[in-house]
């Protein structure tokens, strides 16, 4: 029994890790702009087939193609910001939810078309790692390192760097930035880049372990709220910490219950959380 | 000025009147069907329009009135053997209950975390629904052939249920426009502008917010016992569509939010251009994608959806198109 | 009759005192100037009295009622109505409308129609009768301050609060908006204003209380209160107000 409960509770919170890196983009793009990118899924599926056509097409190793998708989803994000969240940027958040889900069918109806909806998986395997009762595929542990990593990146990104400091500036308070001469069209266009690649890493990375179609996007796209309301909605170190306690959750949750109240668990936390005490877990009341 | 202002209020009445009418004369089951569902997309635009054009508040995942309402109505009808009419009144009832309940909780967070909520809450009774047994768990429900005996059988069945929803759409086009019309409507709007200064100016935003919001559950409620009947079946997968749900938002945006006419509108056209796209050969495959182009086109160009651009261009039309 | 009374009222956020101690009365039928400099806790007192914040301290009695801590729509059921310094129209409506919510849910929770009857007289008062059907988000800056206090007055309050009404004003639009002021008061309503234009708050005022840093400093006639060495003590840190203070 406690083997079991170990061996599950390991494996979520090394994909936790995983998690957390994909919902971290949804919630650097709201801590900057106060906008939530219904285009999230999509954009992890094409992080996902992405990597798959590199591998399968070019030969490459996935995690070379992970960083050429990564270059372009940072690019992708900025066209994605210019044609549909700039216009509205200003308006009802009805119209940037609205915009972003426009994106979120054009991409699912252009994917099912080009890939249809049945699984693609990348062939891959590195063996895995025994410890005890625990045994971790390699591939995912090099997922969980590359989410570490990415964080890392991230943070010494927007701490140690002009463009990352100008980020933080217009998320603090956007006309201030203005007036003291940042570009903050250029900044928020930047900061929707970096969350579109933080997903289409994600995507890449969870694609060397788990077969996927252009839907699979949508239920990381769900867990990514979960997480962000979890770790504080527009603080991306809360969503690393936010993904690995749903993480944590869906390994021990199946040892108390059958599988399917896993998702009732976690949306009934995450109104929970948002009704009372919507900073998250971490955050300043 | 009455006079006008009334004529604005029935006219979305007249049409759905004549609509109903004239599908009921001609007597042919498919027109009936696409009857049905454009019947069932003004219905619960219409009805989330209540929430989202009048008071402001964006509920993404309403669609969750519609599966439970709907869930709870099909169960009294197919384990239970209630009659339709009361099955779906009580479907309304459990899902204006439960936007009562969860109205005081989550009414409180405003813009995109109350989005979220709503997204969370659908996520949740999805997940719930598939484990409870009662409703059948991840199968779902069916209705027995028997049931259908009591409307003379399974076509007569059909048109009885299109009767009725015909019937509900009416009453939440009359709904809409008694409540953009009254007091309490006025109140609604005023928190759509300004819900701080609202309060200062005496309107009782909490209670006002959740009655809108218990209004806007009540016909999904009904509406979703009603169409789960006529598909003789229900099961989480269709009950809880959070895609129907945006759908709604989209033909309110497109018709023109705020309005009595617009939702309608919206529904009527979105209904036809799906299903020209679905059927045509050139968009067949990419019809989600063309769809998707069509409502950021609307979103970046004309925000205030078609009534709402003629209202503004045509000042005449403000007193005709309510 | 004492229509408000303040008593003992404090307010803190965090660390920072906002109102200390603030106590007052306000007669029926009088206007009531509100000075002080920048972050007195002018503002804050308004929100405490309208019910947006509850204070943490002290009790605040209208018409002999104890209405400390009731929330806003209440306040205003019972008779206080408010204009914002910034001003708040609702944008989507139109300026009838903007005005017959305050009918509607304002002292008398008139019907619809009442109210547009209503909304006719308050906007003829405040001149804006002649776009009674246009938009609020079509008015210039002066007309959405006027609206402001139709909409105020909309609700027919006994108590009126009125925040900074004549920033942002042109000398001439000052004048027609004090004179209006002037009118609301005959009509019976009660004033108490914040007022950053001295000479107007000077002019218009029965009695003066000033704010400093959350307390009240001075009390009394405009022109007691101006001569008050505290007070002009209270705005040197601001030698544009000190100057215009002694003009005044």
């Amino acid at each position: 029994m406690l083997d079991q409960v170990l061996s599950s509770l390991s494996d979520g919170i090394v994909l936790g890790f995983v998690y957390g890196l994909a919902a971290m983009g949804l919630s650097l793009i709201w801590g900057v702009m106060t906008v939530i990118n219904l285009a999230h899924g999509p954009v992890i599926a094409l992080g996902m087939f992405g990597t798959y056509l590199f591998f399968t097409q070019a030969g490459m190793n996935p995690y070379l193609a992970i960083l050429l998708v990564a270059v372009l989803g940072l690019l992708f994000g900025f066209v994605m910001y210019g044609v549909a969240v700039h216009r509205v940027l200003n308006a009802p958040h009805l119209s940037t939810l609205l915009a972003t889900f426009a994106i979120n069918m054009i991409l699912i109806g252009i994917g099912t078309a080009v890939f249809s909806t049945s699984p693609h998986n990348v062939d891959f395997s590195m063996g895995s790692l025994d410890a005890g009762p625990i045994t971790i595929p390699l591939t995912r542990l090099i997922a969980a390192l590359g989410a570490v990593l990415v964080t890392v990146f991230l943070y010494s990104f927007l701490y140690f760097t002009r463009p990352g400091k100008a980020i933080r500036a217009v998320a603090n308070n956007r006309e201030a930035a203005e007036l003291m001469g940042i570009p903050s069209a250029a900044v928020l266009a930047l900061s929707f880049g970096l969350g579109t690649m933080l997903a289409a890493v994600a995507g890449g990375l969870i694609a060397t372990f788990f077969p996927f179609t252009i839907l699979s996007g949508g239920p990381y796209e769900l867990k990514s709220f979960v997480i962000c309301v979890l770790g504080g909605l527009g603080n991306p170190l809360g969503a690393l910490l936010g993904g690995l306690i749903l993480g944590g959750l869906e390994g021990l949750v199946p040892a108390f219950m059958p599988v399917s109240w896993v998702p009732v668990v976690e949306f009934g936390l995450f109104v929970l959380v948002l009704v009372v005490r919507p900073t998250g877990l971490f955050g300043a009341k | 000025m009455k006079t006008r202002l009334r004529f604005g209020y029935l006219l979305p009445l007249a049409i759905i009147l004549v609509w109903g009418v004239w599908v009921l004369l001609k007597g042919e089951d498919t027109l009936r069907e696409t009857t049905f569902t454009v019947f069932m997309f003004i219905g619960m635009a219409s009805s989330l329009n209540i929430l989202l054009g009048y008071t402001g508040y964006v509920s993404f995942g309403h669609i969750v009135f519609f599966g439970l309402g709907g869930y709870f109505g099909f169960y009294l009808v197919s384990q239970h053997n209630l009659a339709l009419i009361p099955a779906s009144l009580a479907g309304g009832a459990l899902s204006g209950a439960l936007a009562g309940l969860l109205g005081l909780a989550v009414l409180r967070l405003r813009g995109a975390y109350f989005a979220l909520a709503t997204i969370g809450i659908n996520e949740a009774a999805r997940a719930f629904v598939s484990n409870f047994g009662p409703f059948g768990g991840a199968t779902g429900l069916f209705v027995q052939f028997s049931a259908y005996e009591a409307y003379g059988g399974a076509g007569p069945a059909l048109w009885t249920t299109f009767i009725y929803l015909w019937l509900v759409t009416l009453v939440v086009l009359l709904a809409s426009s008694l409540v953009k019309s009254s007091r309490f409507g006025l109140g609604l709007m005023a928190i759509r502008e300004d819900e701080d200064a609202a309060m200062v100016m005496g309107v009782k935003a909490p209670r006002a917010k959740t009655i809108a919001f218990m209004i806007s559950a009540f016909f999904p409620g009904m509406i979703g016992t009603l169409y789960f009947f006529k598909n003789g079946n229900v099961e989480p997968g269709d009950a809880f569509q959070l895609h129907m749900s945006i759908e709604a938002l989209v033909m309110i945006m497109l018709g023109g939010m705020g309005t009595v006419f617009g939702p309608m509108l919206g529904a009527v056209t979105y209904q036809g251009l799906r299903g020209y796209l679905l059927t045509s050969p050139i968009f067949k495959s990419l019809h989600l994608a063309v769809s998707g182009v069509f409502l950021l086109v609307i979103i970046l160009f004309i925000p205030a959806g078609v009534v709402g651009w003629i209202r503004h261009r045509i000042p005449l039309t403000r007193k005709l198109l309510e | 009759m004492m229509l408000l009374q303040v008593q003992e009222v404090t307010k803190r956020f965090g660390g920072l005192q906002a109102l200390s101690d603030v106590t007052f009365e306000l007669p029926e039928g009088q206007i009531l100037g509100l000075i002080g400099p920048n972050g007195a806790g002018k503002t804050t007192l308004f929100n405490v009295l309208n019910g947006v914040f509850a204070p943490n301290k002290g009790r605040v009695i209208f018409r002999g009622e104890d209405i400390t801590g009731l929330p806003p729509y209440d306040v205003a059921r019972r008779g206080i109505a408010r204009a914002y310094q910034v001003v708040r129209p609702l944008n989507d409506l139109t300026v009838r409308e903007n005005v017959m919510v305050g009918g509607c849910f304002g002292r008398e929770c008139l019907s619809l129609g009442q109210a547009a009857s209503g909304a006719e007289e308050v906007l003829a008062v405040v001149g804006l009768l002649d776009r009674a059907d246009q938009l609020a988000s079509s008015l210039n800056v002066a007309q959405k301050k006027r609206l402001e206090l139709a909409r105020a007055l909309g609700s027919r309050p006994y108590l009126l609060l009125l925040d900074e009404v004549l920033a942002g004003l042109n000398p001439s639009e000052i004048a027609a908006m004090l004179e209006t002021i002037q009118k609301i008061r005959a009509g019976g309503i009660t004033i108490l204003m914040i007022e950053h234009v001295m000479q107007a708050v000077m002019n218009v005022s029965d009695r003066v209380i000033v704010l400093d840093y959350g307390q009240v400093i001075a009390e009394g006639l405009p022109e007691e209160v101006v001569n008050n060495p505290l007070v002009i003590e209270a705005y040197l840190g601001d030698p544009k107000l000190t100057q215009r203070l002694i003009e005044g």
